[in-house]
């Protein structure tokens, strides 16, 4: 056994683990439903579902209550299966979460009622999109 | 008037550019293969060429800047990045907001890098600039903009805008101009986002000099002689792309609002990665260069760093981060081109090295554990262990891209908590490293044998041991882990103190590169600890008034509630929020809004009142001010410790029209430590909604509650003169005096009563911090009573966050340290090569 042997085991066993312990804690991107029931199972890591925020029919959103504070909120989400959702989330409203298309919301469930964020990830519409132009009175230079 | 010929002049120097890479490719391609006799006519044809490609590289930079300096925004990329109201050094910044942009300024530093390279270099000319041309060919086909049929190749910077907006307009109007464009993003408009993205951009464009020469070499059969050139490049590459880094780091630090200067986000991660593998080939080649070993290593390294670097690209611009990362560019449907590049490359690297590798002389030495072989060897494999830990989770987009594109399912999603899961990594690797370091210097300048080990690291270690426990116990570092970092940076710092002190005594400075930039890695590591271990929340809420439901109790609100003029208890502080400042031109400080009227122009306000700074007047009531950025608005925030004004930050927030509210924070400085303030949310300024109107009454020298404010009211006094009303002869014009109570603060409202024949005018005062309008409605005479017409809205507040980073500045003089190394290193590298070169030897 050389000790180049040795090393390289050594080099193997701690790129092993850094694969295991990458898998182990990668999070899942999952559906309420599915956040739910792990939830239930005592199941308390953290998961990722995908969704976007309940809009009325004029495209408002709907269901969004600042706490009084103003340092919390709780917004109603749909998840990709059409699945309706009350999230906490223990920070101020980001910027533009109104506007955003896509929501993404790392957390868990609390109570089955309740989903709480702990992190909140938001696709905007780009700005290459809107094609109003923005009526802009020439300054004059 | 549409002007389409310099968007045209830009397109053919974008076509040229490309084609001109093609041709210099292949006519260095024959010089390096035609015998001796030709070989001087295809290096000028070869030369010649490349000048072309130069001076159309930096045409094109050239015009894309002409379109933005000149606001033509019938050019979609001046529309979509830049506007009339940016600064020329922002104009700057809006060059490389965009993909295409970056991509141009990547171009022009490899051209910049291969002009040095052919006048610095005569046998590795040829082969090196193949490599060069090629990679330029690539580069430059990523703005090419040329569509054949549903083929894109590269996106140009130099479209129209009526040929990508769909709006109706352009049907009517071909030759519509958009009066202004959308402007260069907010987070953007810092000095740092103007030398942050060049630098990164020159680091990653000077990875591929090593390469070049690698492949330079394998390709010519010179398995060996390719390191030297090689080596004062690779550390220009490691230092440049570490700057870089840490700018874009210093950059959020200042500019972004997550708390930090790290986030471990994929974008991040994308740089930090290459990073390592290039300092880890750094010290192969240098292990190589004393003792002949690790060549093979160090061609794996150096390949392996050039392709990280075409995947860091990929990854970023590709769009497959799409929801996993804060700030990736959005998808231009480039990422099929840049698989391409990457495989190209792979490809030929591969080929080259497996075609050569059993002809690379490789020592059949077993290295002994008191070798410096060794060592150097364990801490690149340690560095190279560290890259691969942080590219393998930030890849997991991709492995769910091609499980997908192979009609899978995979829900994997990245660590939910990223700063924690690499943090417990990187932390023990970088322990490791920093005992390396130490070590390994030791080893490096001596033969070493058990016993002469002992007697070198005796001292240091003693030494570090005493000031670890003086720095643990006078800044209260009590978790084991962190006094571990502390020791083994510590340990780090005086082993390679005690090195260079020797290496200054002894010989030149020329040779205290290594040691100086390990000593500013070994602070980098203990800054790193404080700042982000012992960074500290100080926005909690210690007033008892909290507004919970019951299942929140185990979740930390770390933003506080400050309404105007109230004073909230958090902490060690008292902050107490004074309203909304704006910034003027050529007024140091800032100014409160209450002083100013905006005048509905960009830019433009008037002042209300003298505006006076450390009792120097600048602008005089009615004066017309310019206002630095109108939207931008900072948060005067004082903070009190036992009754005592200690400081006032000034946050900055922007709500913007397409982006939502931006917020940049600020920080009180301390030599040990910052306080950082960050604004979270803000009372919107739109149209307020004003409540029903209340009627007040009240005789001179009377107070009463307005709203929730107690309030006297003095009395009225007759006036002469009203500020925007002409009195004629016979008019009356009386003022009330109102003195409001806002807890520590006094204000006065003075609402003006006009009498004139029989008619009345009134002249309401609208307060916006205090959400009060009052209007004096009427006067009883008889009574001896004002009348009072009062309406409200919600008063003024800010949500803040505050964290304290302690010994942040340890971080930022680590950096700096490690630098001064990494240049002091180059210059000795770099010298070697052209003393070697000049005896003929390279």
């Amino acid at each position: 056994m050389k000790k180049g042997h040795i090393i390289g085991l050594g080099i193997i066993a701690v790129a092993i683990v850094i694969i295991i312990s990458s898998i182990g804690d990668a999070s899942s991107y999952e559906s309420f439903s599915t956040a739910k029931e792990m939830a239930s199972n005592g199941d308390e890591d953290p998961i990722h579902v995908v969704g976007h925020l309940k809009k009325d029919s004029r495209g408002t959103v709907t269901g969004l209550e600042v706490g009084e504070d103003k340092t919390s909120f709780t917004f109603t989400m749909v998840d990709n299966d059409g699945t309706e959702q009350q999230v906490y989330y223990n920070e101020p409203v980001p910027a533009d979460f109104t506007r955003s298309e896509q929501v993404v919301v790392i957390g868990a469930y609390k109570t089955d009622q309740m989903f709480v964020a702990d992190k909140i990830l938001m696709k905007c519409p780009s700005k290459y999109q809107d094609n109003e132009f923005r009526e802009v009175t020439a300054s004059k230079k | 008037m549409i002007n389409t010929f310099i968007g045209n002049l830009g397109h053919f120097m974008v076509i040229l550019a490309f084609v001109s890479a093609i041709i210099t490719a292949w006519s260095y391609y024959q010089y390096t293969i035609v015998p001796e006799t030709e070989k001087a006519s295809w290096r000028k044809f070869s030369r010649i060429f490349f000048y072309i490609h130069a001076v159309s590289a930096v045409s094109i930079g050239v015009i894309l800047f002409n379109i933005i300096y000149n606001h033509r925004f019938e050019y979609f990329y001046a529309y979509s990045h830049s506007s009339e109201a940016l600064p020329v050094h922002y104009m700057i910044s809006s060059f490389w907001e965009g993909q295409e942009g970056s991509f141009i300024l990547w171009i022009f530093w490899d051209v910049l890098l291969g002009l040095f390279l052919i006048h610095t270099n005569k046998s590795w000319e040829g082969p090196v600039m193949v490599v060069f041309s090629l990679v330029q060919a690539f580069l430059v086909s990523m703005i090419l903009g040329v569509v054949i049929g549903d083929l894109k190749i590269g996106s140009s910077p130099f479209i129209l805008l009526r040929d990508v907006a769909n709006a109706p307009i352009f049907q009517m109007n071909p030759d519509f101009v958009p009066e202004d464009g959308t402007g260069l993003n907010p987070l953007l408009q810092n000095i740092w986002m103007v030398i942050h993205p060049p630098t990164l951009f020159l680091g990653y464009a000077s990875t591929l000099v090593p390469f070049a020469y690698l492949m330079a070499g394998l390709w010519t059969g010179r398995y060996k002689e390719w390191i030297r050139p090689a080596l004062p490049w690779t550390i220009f590459s490691a230092s440049i792309l570490g700057m870089g880094i840490i700018m874009g780091a210093y950059w959020a630090y200042v500019t972004l609002n997550f708390g930090g200067y790290w986030n471990w986000d994929p974008v991040e991660n994308a740089s930090y990665v290459p990073w390592l593998i290039i300092v880890a080939s750094i010290h192969t080649m240098i292990t190589f260069k004393k003792s002949s070993t690790a060549l093979k290593t160090s061609i794996v390294l150096v390949i392996t760093q050039f392709i990280l670097v075409l995947y860091a690209t990929f990854l970023v611009r590709s769009g497959v981060l799409g929801d996993t990362s804060v700030h990736s560019f959005t998808d231009l449907g480039l990422s099929g081109q840049l698989l391409i590049y990457l495989f190209f490359f792979l490809f030929v690297a591969i080929f080259f090295s497996v075609r050569a590798w059993k002809d690379i002389p490789s020592s059949e030495r077993e290295a002994s554990v008191y070798s410096r072989e060794f060592w150097i060897f364990i801490g690149a494999t340690v560095l190279s262990l560290m890259a691969f830990q942080v590219i393998l989770p930030t890849s997991i987009p991709v492995y769910n891209a091609i499980i997908e594109a192979f009609g899978g399912i995979s829900n994997m999603a990245p660590p939910a908590d990223q700063v924690e899961f690499y943090t417990k990594f990187q932390l023990w690797f970088g322990v490791v490293v920093a005992l390396l370091t130490a070590v390994g210097q030791f080893f490096w300048w001596k033969k070493m044998d058990k016993a002469a080990l002992k007697s070198a690291l005796v001292t240091p270690y003693i030494i570090s041991l005493l000031l670890s426990a003086i720095i643990i116990s006078l800044a209260q570092v009590w978790n084991i882990t962190y006094m571990i970092i502390v020791m083994a940076g510590t340990f780090t710092v005086v082993a390679n103190a005690t090195i260079l002190t020797k290496l200054l005594r002894k010989s030149t400075f020329k040779l205290a590169g290594g040691s100086l930039a390990h000593i500013g890695i070994g602070l980098m590591l203990i800054g790193i600890m404080f700042s982000s271990g012992y960074s500290d929340t100080v926005s909690i809420n210690m007033s008892g008034l909290t507004y919970k439901r019951d299942w929140e109790d185990e979740l930390n609100k770390e933003n506080v509630l400050l309404w105007v003029n109230q004073p909230l208890q958090m902490k060690d502080y008292e902050v107490v929020y004074r309203g909304r400042h704006k910034k003027l031109e050529g007024v140091p400080g800032y100014v409160s809004v209450r002083k100013l009227e905006m005048t509905g122009q960009q830019n433009k306000a008037i002042a209300l009142e003298d505006i006076v700074i450390d009792e120097e007047t600048y602008h005089k009531k009615g004066d017309e001010v310019d206002i630095v950025l109108e939207e931008n608005s900072y948060f005067e925030i004082e903070y009190y410790q036992d009754q005592q004004l200690q400081f006032t930050l000034f946050p900055m927030s922007q709500p913007n029209p397409t982006m939502g509210l931006i917020s940049s924070p600020d920080s009180k400085h301390y030599l040990n430590k910052d306080l950082y303030t960050h604004i979270s949310a803000i009372n919107s300024y739109d149209d307020p909604e004003w409540g029903e109107d209340k009627e007040y009454k009240a005789t001179p020298g009377e107070q009463f509650h307005l709203g929730d404010y107690v309030t006297t009211f003095e009395g009225g006094e007759v006036v002469e003169n009203v500020d925007g009303v002409e009195l004629k002869e016979g008019d009356v014009a009386v003022k009330a005096n109102l003195v409001v109570q806002d807890h520590d603060r006094q204000i006065r409202l003075e609402p003006i009563f006009l009498i004139r024949g029989n008619q009345v005018g009134r002249i309401p005062v609208t307060n916006h911090d205090l959400g009060i309008k009052v209007q004096v409605d009427n006067i009883s005479p008889e009574s001896n009573q004002f009348i009072f017409t009062v309406n409200s809205h919600q008063k003024d507040y800010v949500v803040m966050k505050a964290l304290v980073k302690p010994y942040i500045n340890v971080l930022w003089m680590g950096t700096i340290v490690m630098l001064m190394g990494f240049a002091v290193a180059i210059y000795r590298r770099y010298d070697e090569f052209v003393k070697m070169r000049d005896k003929g030897l390279e």
